[in-house]
């Protein structure tokens, strides 16, 4: 892999570097936001139960629960 | 028409047909088509741990992988693995440049890597023979300081800098393997997808990039190919991008909050993500539905950090009051 020394680029190399990028950013395939909304969507619930932030947790079954202190009735 | 002219004049339009594109397969909007979901439950996480120790701002801390174990770094000049469930220091490593932004935990547990205004990215082995944790390699080439590194394994890392580039390291021999070059300012941040073939930049240049790590290329930029006379920074904000639309599908902002975003982490389904921010608090947004459903309040300074553990049981803040804090 050629290393290339960013410091020794001038304006002009970089100018250049940028349209090449671009022409390539052009030509990718898209897909229509309503697929990749779906995607999501499902890739989401299919989780989310497992998801502890969402759903909470027992105490008991908590590795981060706050260790018992003393309990005056 | 000079040749400089001329590259940006193609440059724009380049960037133009980009937008046109975009604009094309944008047929509904997230919120449109979570239309039909509920808004997820008031969320209310507890401190259940807080971490102290440290006597200086934190400045980034990293989950390990076993959900347990975590490493945070200070501007006291220290790093230190904590054990998130008994709040034992496990490893408290001394370093030689105080100037810290940046650490990680490899995957596998047994290394853990800084750097910062040293331009350099330290790697420290957790599991010397002797018990004593020692600088294994210090990856320097860099001609910027280092916002960010992630591990892919114990033989290799990247990184990120205020050079404007990232790097993938090879770090048995400490040199740089390949140099993913095409930001137009300081690389901030980086991560890695699950798959470790790609990860993302994000830089000071307003745009995020996507690279494929083994071809050295860019794929995808975002946010950066609007018209600068277009372009509002505002940065209280976070948006979602689809990288197979290639675009924003939704940006998470209230108008009560009106400061910046420092750090983001996305709960285990997705379904939540957890943004710090200037304000001491953490905002936790629906992800679907775009409306904060949480604040985690508890910290007496600004978040500069946010982690979510992989089994998504707690996520851990830190913060420039010193203090890390375990939640869930």
């Amino acid at each position: 892999m050629p290393v290339i020394n960013v410091d020794d680029l001038t304006d002009k190399d970089k100018a250049l570097m940028e349209v090449t990028q671009l022409k390539r950013e052009v030509q990718l395939q898209r897909w229509m936001t309503s697929k990749c909304c779906e995607e999501i969507k499902d890739y989401i619930q299919a989780g989310v139960d497992e998801d502890t932030l969402v759903k909470g947790i027992s105490e008991d079954k908590n590795p981060f629960k706050e260790k018992g202190g003393c309990v005056i009735c | 028409m000079g040749e400089m002219e001329q590259l940006r004049k193609e440059a724009d339009n380049l960037k133009d047909q980009i937008t046109a594109a975009r604009k094309a397969m944008q047929d509904t909007t997230l919120q449109e088509a979570a239309a039909s979901i509920n808004v997820v439950g008031r969320v209310q996480l507890k401190t259940r741990k807080t971490l102290r120790g440290h006597l200086a701002k934190i400045y980034a801390m990293h989950w390990s992988t076993d959900s347990k174990l975590c490493v945070s770094a200070s501007q006291d000049g220290k790093l230190i693995v904590w054990d998130s469930i008994t709040t034992n220091k496990v490893n408290a490593i001394p370093l030689k440049s105080s100037w810290v932004m940046t650490c990680a935990y490899a995957p596998s547990g047994n290394l853990v890597a800084c750097g910062g205004l040293d331009n350099m990215c330290s790697i420290y082995n957790l599991k010397g023979k002797d018990g004593n944790v020692k600088v294994m390699r210090e990856l320097a080439a860099h001609t910027g300081y280092l916002s960010c590194c992630r591990f892919l394994s114990d033989s290799e890392i990247i990184t990120s800098s205020g050079d404007c580039t990232c790097v993938l390291w090879d770090i048995e021999t400490g040199t740089q393997k390949t140099i993913f070059a095409g930001h137009q300012g300081d690389c901030m941040s980086l991560a890695v997808s699950p798959d470790f073939k790609f990860f993302i930049s994000g830089a000071c240049d307003f745009t995020a990039k996507l690279w494929d790590i083994r071809e050295g290329t860019c794929r995808q930029t975002f946010g950066g190919h609007e018209n600068l006379s277009r372009i509002n920074y505002i940065l209280d904000l976070c948006k979602l991008y689809d990288l197979r639309a290639d675009q924003e599908l939704i940006t998470y902002q209230d108008s009560s909050i009106m400061c910046g975003v420092t750090s983001l982490a996305p709960s285990l389904s997705g379904r939540l993500l957890l943004a710090g921010y200037d304000d001491f608090n953490v905002n936790i947004w629906d992800t679907l539905k775009a409306e904060r459903v949480g604040v985690l309040a508890g910290h007496d300074n600004r978040v500069s950090c946010i982690g979510v553990s992989s089994d998504g049981m707690a996520c851990c803040t830190g913060s420039w009051d010193s203090f890390l804090k375990i939640w869930n």
